[in-house]
């Protein structure tokens, strides 16, 4: 029972963690990336469509391709154009699943026939899965999981411990200090932006590939934003990052369990209603305090005399 | 606070802040910016159709026909969708006037639509009088759903934008359990209300059409609206936090905290008003799909119309007529409707383009140093 939990918990974090983990690079760099539901969302559709074709591995790589195609878009309006990062997400997530919406009906019929791509199942690790508890949990997962561990290491060491993690975290807190630095700003936050969109695509894809085996319009439904208020949680750090997803995916394996338990006086919409009544709380908890990038979401690299 | 803050909410809405001082010339020169943008949106969209390998021209003439066509078609297709557009680009556009990104105003109306549904209930009681009960029960429960924000905003620090799209969710996910549950139609089959007393649906303005008194309510609030923001100390103080937060309070003494919190409530409170007479004027019961994004489309109403209220009446038309057609177009060319939503959003982006573009030489000692 408690390792079925671990399993379904991390399964269920995995997309979470991939996107809010792209998120928190985005956000060091200052650049508040709200259209991460319409990297999520594209990831989705693209993965779908290669993956029926190519298969999984390609499924993801596709993903990644696309979502990393929706933030490009965002980054010329936001670090190109120095349009306000606010708006610009909330327009890109509306172009993203219109976009998706429209190609999806295109694609496969306008009675969005149900297909079915191939999934990439769990591949247990030998020895490691077979520890007690945790090691199901941590290692009979689909091979995408993996990757995120090997992210959350390399996020986390490349931006404590490596110049170009530091010239990332100058960016975020002090834009002309940096630039002054010889730090080109706008480069750096291009590439945090393009990294997170490349993220927000393998979740997307993650939630096609390994987990629905379907694509279905709005499938996101909301996880781009629950990511960013993950990145909260986690106080802007990779590891804290990681841990915050871990709530997010209880709380969804808790909504499958109890629907499935089927409690009849307990309309299931209340449960799905669940994990976003979980982020109001959890964002209400969690007082971001000087842990926010301090250039999180300013459009001018150099700041203005009001905002300091 | 410092995360809120720190998002240059003095910036969201460049667009309406150098038009603070409105001049009776501008709702002309909104006029002609709404056609250019229609233009705009028509040649977006003949690319997209051409693009996504559409019988463009078929699709183009379903559009227009569904849109302009007729006498029918303007008044009870396009007007008719102007009406949540107009009000819930309101609700949008005096938040982003205040520095508050709401984006909730999809979760606000329904929040008042369902709120009317329960009000309409009262109809055997007071009859007619039910209409202005259902109306005030709408704005009051969105000024509630929004409230939660500005609570959670103006006392914890949260980014609004999170809360309001979290609170999106939250109000559709209830919507749904109300229409399966304690709302649900006497034979309880279908996910939707009982269709509400007939003493309870608001009456159509002009005979022959579907128009309700919705249009109405939407045309006197713009404009109360214009000249609230224009005239009075309190649109005053409005436009000052929403400018510049720190130096109203400063050089203005304005309490910056009630005069955001009051912005936020009203709001709310028109994108449920907005709720409440889509419920009581058009679809007569609750359904969970008793918004197609409304409250999203209201963005790009209230951002294209330089969140000016006169403005914001015109461009919901303008999007309305779009709405419809794009019905249409789905209805007879076979074109899925939400490619409508792509045309918006690109819109909303051309217009933060070239607002950037006009701005470009004056911020250039600023924004260029990084380069």
């Amino acid at each position: 029972m408690i390792d079925a939990f671990l399993e379904a918990t991390i399964r269920w974090a995995t997309p979470f963690a991939l996107a809010a983990l792209g998120e928190c690079v985005s956000e060091r760099a200052g650049v508040i990336n709200i259209g991460l539901e319409g990297s999520i969302i594209a990831g989705a559709l693209g993965a779908t469509v290669a993956a029926g074709v190519f298969g999984p591995t390609v499924g993801f790589a596709a993903g990644a391709l696309s979502g990393l195609m929706i933030a490009a878009f965002f980054g010329l309006f936001t670090v190109a154009l120095r349009a306000d990062q606010i708006i610009t997400g909330t327009a890109i997530t509306m172009f993203s699943l219109g976009l998706t919406g429209t190609l999806y009906r295109l694609i496969y019929g306008a009675a969005g026939v149900s297909l079915s791509t191939p999934t990439t199942g769990a591949w247990p690790i030998p020895v490691l899965s077979s520890i007690p508890v945790v090691g199901p949990a941590l290692f009979d997962q689909p091979p995408i999981t993996y990757g995120l561990y090997a992210a959350i290491v390399c996020i986390a060491w490349w931006m404590s411990r490596t110049q170009a993690g530091l010239a990332l975290r100058a960016v975020g807190e002090r834009p002309d200090a940096a630039a002054a630095a010889g730090v080109n700003v706008r480069r750096v936050q291009f590439g945090a932006v393009l990294f997170a969109g490349a993220m927000a695509g393998l979740a997307g894809a993650t939630l096609v590939l390994a987990q629905a085996g379907t694509f279905v319009e709005n499938m996101s439904a909301g996880r781009g934003f629950i990511a960013i208020a993950i990145v909260v949680l986690g106080r802007w750090r990779p590891l804290g990052v990681a841990a915050a997803s871990l709530l997010f995916g209880a709380a969804y394996t808790l909504q499958n369990l109890f629907q499935s338990l089927g409690f009849s006086n307990v309309p299931y919409n209340l449960f799905l209603a669940a994990p976003y009544v979980l982020t109001l709380v959890v964002l209400a908890l969690s007082r971001s305090g000087t842990s926010s990038p301090a250039a999180l979401g300013q459009r001018e690299i150099v700041a203005r005399q009001d905002l300091q | 606070m410092k995360h809120s803050s720190a998002t240059d909410k003095s910036s969201v809405a460049s667009a309406g802040v150098r038009t603070a001082s409105i001049k009776t010339s501008a709702v002309l020169g909104a006029l002609a910016r709404v056609l250019a943008l229609a233009t705009v949106a028509v040649v977006l969209l003949v690319v997209l159709l051409t693009v996504t390998g559409q019988r463009t021209g078929d699709a183009l003439a379903a559009l227009v026909n569904g849109a302009i066509g007729s006498w029918y078609a303007i008044t009870s297709a396009t007007l008719v969708r102007a009406v949540p557009l107009a009000l819930a680009g309101l609700a949008v556009s005096l938040a982003f006037r205040a520095g508050i990104l709401n984006i909730g105003a999809e979760g606000q109306l329904l929040a008042g639509a369902a709120a009317a549904t329960f009000a309409t209930l009262a109809a055997p009681q007071l009859g007619v009088f039910v209409i202005p009960l259902l109306l005030i029960a709408g704005c009051l429960a969105g000024a509630v759903w929004a409230g939660i924000a500005a609570f959670l905003r103006q006392k914890l620090g949260v980014l609004e934008v999170i809360s309001t799209i979290m609170l999106n969710y939250v109000a559709l996910h209830t919507v749904g359990y109300l229409v399966r549950g304690p709302l649900q139609e006497p034979r309880h089959v279908f996910p939707q209300s009982f269709n509400i007393d007939p003493r309870a649906q608001l009456p159509v303005i002009i005979p022959g059409t579907r128009l309700h008194l919705g249009f109405a309510l939407a045309v006197v609030i713009g404009v109360a609206l214009w000249w609230w923001l224009r005239d009075r100390a309190g649109g005053f103080r409005l436009r000052a936090v929403g400018t510049n937060a720190r130096a109203a309070a400063s050089a203005g003494r304005i309490d910056v905290a009630r005069t955001t919190t009051v912005a936020f409530l009203a709001s709310g409170a028109i994108a449920g008003l907005a709720g409440a007479t889509q419920l009581s004027g058009v679809t007569y019961a609750l359904y969970e799909t008793i918004s197609p994004g409304y409250g999203y489309t209201a963005i790009a109403v209230a951002l294209l119309a330089r969140l000016n209220p006169l403005g914001v009446l015109v461009a919901a038309v303008m999007f309305g007529a779009l709405e419809a057609g794009a019905n249409a177009m789905q209805r007879d060319a076979g074109v899925p409707e939400v490619l409508v939503s792509v045309v918006e959003a690109l819109l909303i982006l051309l217009v933060l383009a070239a607002d950037r573009w006009r701005t470009r030489p004056e911020r250039k000692s600023t924004t260029e140093v990084g380069a």
